[in-house]
């Protein structure tokens, strides 16, 4: 096939084709950052929480007074446990994907001078930590004398196990057992390195700051009480769950049960990323309307083309044209204008994700997204065209010898 | 004249049924995509205290004192110099907010105990913001300073104890303490809940919550303190606090307050008074920057804390990407069109038509299809709207198409497709009419 008389002619139609070329860059641009966008929201949804959340859920009071929070504690930890079928009922201040009491900032020195970060504090009594089933991969798991009760906001001092992407923040290049961390003048020493353990509320942190958890030994206190983490088998935690909260009722008339915060963790966990959802699904259906959009352009204008072109057509075909021969025309003419945009639309990508790097906290847009953008709208562009390019072909070569 | 243009305009959509539809689609779908998103964004980033916003203002001095260069105060009081600045009584009116969880019961209803939001403030609140009354009325400074037992409740409170009846003198319990109530608000959702707006720039643009519903119980500010002490969080602290929930004397901020300054003299003058107070206080040793002091207008507030989410602005952003390339299919259908008609166009040229009677014509008919693209935009709009409105967010149920936003649905559409008829109109007014004819 020759370039140079699809180029002649297009020169003719300059005006159209160079629209037609500047829609396929817009949607290219478009297209490989919404693309883009919607992997990021997809990784997030299925972000590993390091918990097992198809075996655990939670019961939350509130409306008690703190100072009967132990007496709560032991009346409610009582009869979770009489549930049948629950492997396990322990306290816990903060619930991954849950409820959240231990959003704190940390340093790395008694005078508060060497900010570490702002991190997670999930306050556990004794089994807490295991009932979540994360992994402890270096240094050891909590221990019964680890367990203190306390009378502050949190414990004032405690050994205590980290997630590793937490140690990785605060030691680069060191051995994270035996340090110690600050709030004001309490202090924790990490005892252990966890594997993951996702904070309560991970769609509001970036990149690895979704992770940083800090799990707190404490025995049942004033001010960690009302939240419990209950441990089943999955095909039993929905039974077990309605149990515990018709339980709980009966055992605390004093407290209220905040239904909303009782649930199982994959419920939470389907709700913290529900936005999220919408938002991919919002995306698909712009990249759909777009290609739809596209495409539906190219038919026009091609059907228009072709239309027009009827004679030449016919006289391309009496002087010997395949069927063949029409129907590569005006694919490659398609294939040429598609290339064009795709040129520009590659640049416009470039800096469309440039401005969203700036306003989104988006990483750099991967190379690979381009040439897969840019192979989906030839394709497009090809099916497009498909049909007007049959039509055209389909002309008969008689055509050249009739009037207009 | 415009009358035979529009007759031309039908003729020619009708003579190529499948383009016509292919651009009215076309317009149809983007205008939909960015209108919804539009209105999305116009309902969230509006006024919400139309009446008076220019005259409200949000005060804030540093009460951090630890040592460092911090740009800006923190978002929210301490609890002394927010009752300094309340007391010396400058600004027209005032209101000091805070906000906590409380345990409701009603004996006169047999339901079991709730756990609503309550915020505590002063009685200017009301008058303030104009926050609108079913029955009863706010209570008055006296209650303020008697720390009397009252309190009014919000529309829907008033619709799951008492169905919705007149329920001033009912007395609610609040914790452990009985109030009575005095006044019961008519149905009010300020958006965003701006009274309680703080912290936005450390919610990574995740801000859809400050779109939330009242509290459902008022009660005075101190009346609040005390019946629920114990139970109070805070914004922040700077060192442990020793009695947590209790933070009249604490090392936290936690207390917000609101001021109502009427006139620009009347700010700037305030705005000295706050100066004058932090370097006062810096004398104390209580502040240690002095310089760190605001005061930002209830939009600037919210400007400053980018309420909008950013979710919402990029959709609003891709909508618009996807009406540019609409249009840019349109453009390219029209001039298809239009160059096709050069033979007709080259006959009313001979028979005198002037190039601007053809652009005319040709804007017509590309209006027309803004028009019937725009009736398709509505109904996608309402669609997409729809849609917005199933999604689980705290701002859902406010989204609804304003008389505003309707207008606009349409203005858009035929803007748009006026703006997409211009390059084809003016090639099509172009045509030499010898050339066309010759060719006849």
């Amino acid at each position: 096939m020759q370039f140079k008389p699809i180029l002649a002619a297009l020169r003719h139609h300059r005006l159209a084709t160079l629209l037609i070329a500047l829609e396929i860059a817009l949607a290219c641009a478009v297209l490989c950052n919404a693309c883009f966008l919607i992997a990021n929201r997809v990784a997030l949804i299925h972000l590993h929480s390091g918990v097992d959340e198809a075996s655990l859920a939670t019961v939350q009071l509130n409306g008690y007074e703190d100072a009967k929070g132990v007496d709560l504690n032991a009346r409610v930890l009582g009869a979770l446990r009489g549930i049948p079928g629950m492997q396990s009922a322990t306290l816990l201040n903060s619930i991954p994907f849950g409820a959240r009491r231990g959003t704190i900032g940390i340093t790395l020195d008694p005078e508060g001078k060497k900010f570490g970060g702002v991190v997670e504090f999930y306050t556990g009594g004794p089994g807490s930590l295991h009932a979540l089933g994360v992994h402890v991969v270096s240094g050891r798991a909590p221990q019964d004398d680890d367990f203190h009760p306390f009378a502050q906001l949190i414990p004032e001092q405690a050994s205590v196990q980290i997630t590793r992407s937490l140690a990785r923040h605060l030691w680069p290049d060191a051995d994270p057992l035996g340090k110690e961390i600050w709030i004001d003048q309490s202090h924790y020493r990490v005892v252990g390195v966890i594997d993951r353990l996702v904070r309560p509320d991970p769609t509001g942190w970036p990149g690895d700051q979704k992770d940083w958890s800090v799990f707190v030994p404490a025995q049942s206190s004033k001010y960690m009480s009302g939240s419990y983490l209950l441990r089943a088998d999955p095909k039993d935690l929905p039974r077990v769950l309605r149990d515990a909260r018709a339980a709980v009722i009966k055992v605390a008339p004093d407290a209220v049960l905040d239904l909303e915060g009782s649930q199982t963790v994959s419920d939470l966990r389907i709700q913290t990323f529900q936005s999220d959802r919408a938002m991919a699904g919002m995306l698909v259906g712009v990249i759909v309307a777009l290609l739809l959009v596209t495409a539906l352009g190219i038919v026009g204008l091609a059907s228009f083309w072709v239309a027009q072109r009827r004679r030449q057509i016919g006289v391309r075909r009496a002087l010997g044209a395949t069927r063949g021969d029409i129907l590569r025309y005006f694919q490659t003419e398609n294939f040429l204008i598609v290339s064009g945009g795709i040129a520009l639309g590659m640049l416009l990508a470039f800096g469309l994700n440039l401005v969203l790097m700036q306003h989104y906290e988006l990483p750099r847009l991967p190379l690979f997204y381009l040439p897969i953008g840019a192979l989906v709208l030839w394709g497009l562009g090809q099916l497009a065209v498909l049909g007007p390019a049959l039509r055209a072909a389909a002309v008969p070569p008689v055509v050249a010898t009739r009037g207009v | 004249m415009f009358g035979y243009y529009l007759d031309l305009a039908l003729r020619s959509l009708k003579r190529n049924r499948m383009l016509t539809a292919l651009m009215v689609l076309a317009i149809a779908v983007g205008i939909g995509a960015s209108m919804t998103t539009l209105t999305v964004m116009h309902l969230l980033s509006g006024d919400p205290v139309p009446t008076r916003s220019g005259t409200l203002f949000y005060p804030q001095v540093d009460g951090n004192p630890t040592p460092g260069d911090f740009k800006q105060p923190l978002d929210v009081l301490d609890y002394q110099s927010a009752m300094d600045l309340w007391s010396a009584h400058r600004a027209d009116r005032q209101a000091l907010i805070v906000d906590s969880p409380v345990r409701l019961h009603s004996a006169d209803v047999n339901q079991p105990a709730l756990m609503p939001g309550m915020l505590s403030t002063t009685s200017d609140f009301f008058p303030m913001f104009d926050v609108p009354f079913q029955y009863g009325a706010a209570w008055t400074s006296n209650d303020d300073d008697k720390h009397a037992r009252v309190a009014v409740i919000s529309a829907d409170l008033n619709q799951k104890l008492f169905a919705g009846r007149d329920s001033v003198g009912k007395m609610l319990q609040l914790r452990d303490t009985d109030v009575r109530i005095v006044g019961v608000l008519k149905p009010w959702r300020p958006k965003p809940l701006f009274y309680e707006v703080a912290g936005g720039r450390f919610a990574n643009g995740q801000t859809a919550d400050f779109y939330g519903k009242t509290e459902d119980v008022f009660t005075p500010f101190f009346t609040g303190l005390e019946l629920n002490d114990g139970n109070f969080h805070s914004y922040t602290c700077w060192h442990m606090p020793d009695t947590p929930g209790s933070l009249k004397s604490s090392p936290c901020a936690w207390v917000r307050l609101w001021v109502q300054l009427n006139d620009a003299g009347k700010v700037a003058s305030y705005k000295r008074f706050l100066d004058g107070y932090a370097a006062e206080q810096q004398v104390l040793g209580r502040i240690v920057r002095p310089q760190n002091t605001r005061l930002r207008s209830l939009m600037e507030w919210l400007d400053y804390n980018g309420v909008v989410p950013s979710d919402v602005r990029l959709q609003m952003w891709l909508a618009f990407a996807f009406l540019a390339i609409c249009l840019f299919n349109t453009i390219g259908l029209l001039l298809a069109k239009f160059l096709r008609r050069s033979g007709e166009i080259g006959v009313r040229r001979a028979l005198g038509a002037s190039r601007a009677a053809v652009f005319a014509q040709c804007l017509v008919e590309a209006g027309m299809v803004g028009l019937v693209g725009g009736i398709g935009g509505w109904l996608l709009t309402m669609l997409g709207l729809w849609l917005v409105r199933r999604q689980p967010t705290a701002y859902a149920d406010l989204i609804h198409l304003d008389v505003a936003m309707f207008a606009s649905t349409f203005t858009l559409s035929i803007a748009a497709s006026l703006a997409a008829g211009l390059l084809p109109a003016l090639r099509a007014s172009r045509t030499t009419p010898a050339l066309q004819l010759k060719t006849l």
